[in-house]
């Protein structure tokens, strides 16, 4: 009873957060589940193309880019109806993907071909296939957008391309199956997750010299199945929530530190998350267990779990618009 | 481009090597894949005819991934392949391509594997296992220069006592085969049996020489009725001789498990977890067909060379080997956990797939199967199990 009220209490101090919505996509129902973050109700479910995964916004959030991957396209949807604008012309199997600041390039890993493409979104044209290593995945640009990275799953490496010459001009090891990256504290490190080492290493973008690891440790859980994979930065950047996986939890890393200051017991196979607008809630995707954990950054607590379609993959966050 | 090569390289040499060997450019492994042809019996069905590449094939997509891993960082391989046919000797030809490089892949039954591994040539070798799943290779036939990616029978039939477990179907009864191969299954089933303190309350031998395709209805049911009351039919066939003509022909209506039904196996077309889909379509994109457990244990051997030579960025033998059976190295295998080898037998340690044609049912180890040290471990031969010393 207690918690319930705890929660309550929460639950009425962070809506007064500015509106907005968790857009999630369900990558066995081919659907996006919109998640208001005020109200923490699914408020719209959207048809997709198949198997849908990753997930962005455009800049002014006048549309949303989805990886429908067994569809073979990245398909552009208006979030005020739902409906596809159009469909980009991807590679294979795209997977995951990010946005260039200059809010038109988009960066595709297309898992089955070893292969990210770079496709103007405006033209809808490709302009670039680069060759990496087997299995593509994890994607990130750098804020000033001059290095974008893939990672790739099998080969065990991320691969750091030269956005103006869409070319490779580093390749870095890290440890078994690296899933997601992610530029942070403006751009001077890169950060990695290894879904299989159970790692996440920190480089530095200068050097793309190795600057830290992170491991965790779940109590009760075999270090096996603790597996890192989506992560996101509080604000400030002064901690790095990442997603488990199969452990079911999410750790809380001291960015600075890179000491693991603790874990949040979440849903089955946490995969990849979003925050609300000033990052006072998080929302992660549970794919197992078809639902998204709400956890409130302040306390570092689960507050409310919400059900969606089967297998949540991405999110991503947009302001209500109006 | 001269300057960007050199930044590369010491990208690397900053990241990577920690473990003291510096990557040569252009380092150079050759693996020798050597297929020796043995015997199989006729089997009562012609469905699943086994595929000629069978093995062969996952190891070509090992070579793929190791080379496309490798162009980053200045690394080739290439793979030598030979077979050895029905009549042939297979010394001549496995001392040719130990002439060429130590690393075998070696698709062979148990004899003929420690003919190979026993030749004076192999002594400065790493072989790999991909075929003969007995134990005794684990054990008092274990060889220091052989590494098993093999699942050994052991390993599958605890996987399925794990599941009896679970499931509570305490009380069986097994229908066994009469070809080695079946009886060896049938005596790995009885060990884990007595591992997981389940009861095996009657045996039966296959002796029908009669073609079941079309009296399996008439025969089978007549043939289990005197085993009474059961809770599953273990079927040890591991030819795929009878085993499929007894589901759904059994007196009691009762689950059939073992070589035929609910199987425990070390890879299969109906994982599709933990990124195996992508293995799959890479596989079957090549190769046109479905790739099966022997062409997993390949892909397996091929991927722990191009592993331990990416981390290492050695090639020579010594390196490799300490590399690979070291804390340090693990395979990303697509099983959802790190692949390992044992450091007392070389046993590839691996999570074993319980399924059915149509879909994985479970994967072992179960949840709740504890060990000490590490819960894989608890499939197969663990340390004080095993009186394999040489490794030691």
């Amino acid at each position: 009873m207690k918690l319930l009220t705890a929660a309550a209490a929460l639950l009425a101090s962070t809506s007064l957060a500015s509106a907005g919505e968790i857009w999630v996509t369900n990558e066995k129902d081919d659907t996006v589940s919109v998640i208001s973050t005020e109200t923490l109700e699914v408020i719209q479910t959207y048809d997709t193309g198949e198997r849908p995964r990753g997930i962005l916004f455009s800049k002014d959030f006048s549309r949303v880019y989805i990886c429908a991957s067994d569809s073979n396209a990245v398909q552009v949807m208006d979030p005020n109806t739902g409906k596809i604008l159009n469909e980009l012309p991807s590679g294979d199997d795209p997977e995951q993907f990010v946005l260039h600041p200059n809010d038109r390039h988009l960066y595709i890993a297309n898992e089955d071909d070893a292969i990210t493409t770079v496709v103007d979104t405006e033209t809808r044209k490709v302009i670039a296939q680069i060759d990496v290593g087997v299995e593509p995945e994890g994607m990130a640009v750098s804020p000033d957008g001059k290095i974008a990275i893939t990672t790739s799953e099998t080969t065990n490496m991320a691969h750091w391309i030269d956005t103006e010459t869409q070319k490779l001009f580093a390749n870095t090891l890290v440890d078994s199956r690296p899933r997601h990256a992610e530029f942070v504290k403006e751009g001077s490190e890169m950060w990695v997750s290894s879904e299989i080492g159970g790692t996440v290493t920190v480089f530095d973008r200068e050097t793309q010299a190795e600057k830290g690891k992170i491991s965790f440790e779940v109590q009760g859980v075999h270090p096996d199945r603790v597996q890192p994979v989506g992560f996101e930065f509080s604000a400030g950047d002064t901690h790095a929530f990442v997603a488990l996986g199969p452990s079911n939890h999410v750790a809380v890393v001291n960015a600075e530190t890179y000491e693991v200051e603790e874990y949040i017991l979440v849903g089955r196979r946490v995969w990849h998350m979003d925050f609300n607008e000033d990052r006072s809630m998080l929302f992660t995707t549970n794919g197992v267990s078809g639902d998204v954990t709400v956890i409130d950054v302040a306390s570092r607590k689960a507050i409310k779990t919400i059900k969606v379609g089967r297998f949540p993959w991405g999110a991503a966050y947009r302001p209500t618009p109006g | 481009m001269t300057q960007i090569r050199s930044k590369i390289l010491a990208t690397l040499f900053a990241t990577a090597f920690s473990f003291g060997t510096v990557a040569q450019a252009e380092t150079a492994l050759t693996i020798g894949y050597l297929q020796i042809e043995r015997e199989r019996p006729p089997t009562l069905s012609n469905l699943d005819p086994i595929p000629e590449d069978n093995g062969l094939a996952g190891a070509q997509t090992g070579l793929e991934d190791n080379l496309t891993t490798g162009k980053f960082l200045g690394q080739t391989y290439e793979m030598i392949t030979e077979v050895v046919y029905l009549g042939e000797d297979p010394a001549q030809t496995a001392k040719a391509l130990l002439e060429q490089t130590p690393y075998l892949v070696l698709d062979a039954d148990a004899e003929a594997l420690l003919a190979v591994a026993d030749l004076p040539e192999a002594q400065e070798a790493l072989i790999f296992n991909t075929a003969a799943g007995e134990l005794d290779l684990r054990s008092a036939a274990c060889r220091a220069n052989v590494l098993h990616t093999a699942a050994s029978d052991a390993m599958r039939t605890d996987a399925l006592a794990q599941v009896l477990v679970k499931k509570r179907w305490s009380d069986l009864v097994m229908i066994t085969g009469t070809h080695a191969a079946d009886v060896s299954y049938a005596e790995a089933m009885r060990r884990s049996l007595t591992k997981f303190g389940l009861k095996l309350s009657a045996e039966k031998n296959w002796v029908f020489d009669a073609d079941m395709r079309r009296n399996a209805a008439q025969e089978v049911p007549l043939f289990t009725q005197d085993f009474g009351d059961y809770d599953a039919l273990i079927v040890a066939d591991e030819v795929h001789d009878f085993g499929r003509y007894i589901l759904y022909n059994t007196w009691e209506a009762r689950p059939v498990v073992g070589s035929e039904g609910l199987t425990a196996v070390n890879w299969s077309p109906v994982i599709e977890q933990w990124g195996a889909a992508q293995l799959h379509s890479r596989f079957e994109d090549t190769h046109g067909r479905e790739m099966t457990a022997q062409d997993y244990a390949a892909w397996a051997a091929v991927r722990t060379l191009g592993e331990a030579m990416t981390r290492t960025g050695a090639a020579d033998l010594p390196t490799l080997r300490d590399y690979i059976l070291s804390d340090k190295f693990e395979l990303a295998g697509f099983k959802g956990r790190p692949l390992t080898f044992r450091d007392w037998n070389g046993q590839l340690r691996q999570p074993i797939a319980i399924a059915h044609p149509r879909a994985l049912v479970a994967q072992a180890p179960l949840e709740g199967f504890l060990h000490q040290f590490n819960e894989l471990d608890s499939l197969g031969l663990d340390r004080p199990e095993s009186t394999c010393e040489a490794f030691k």
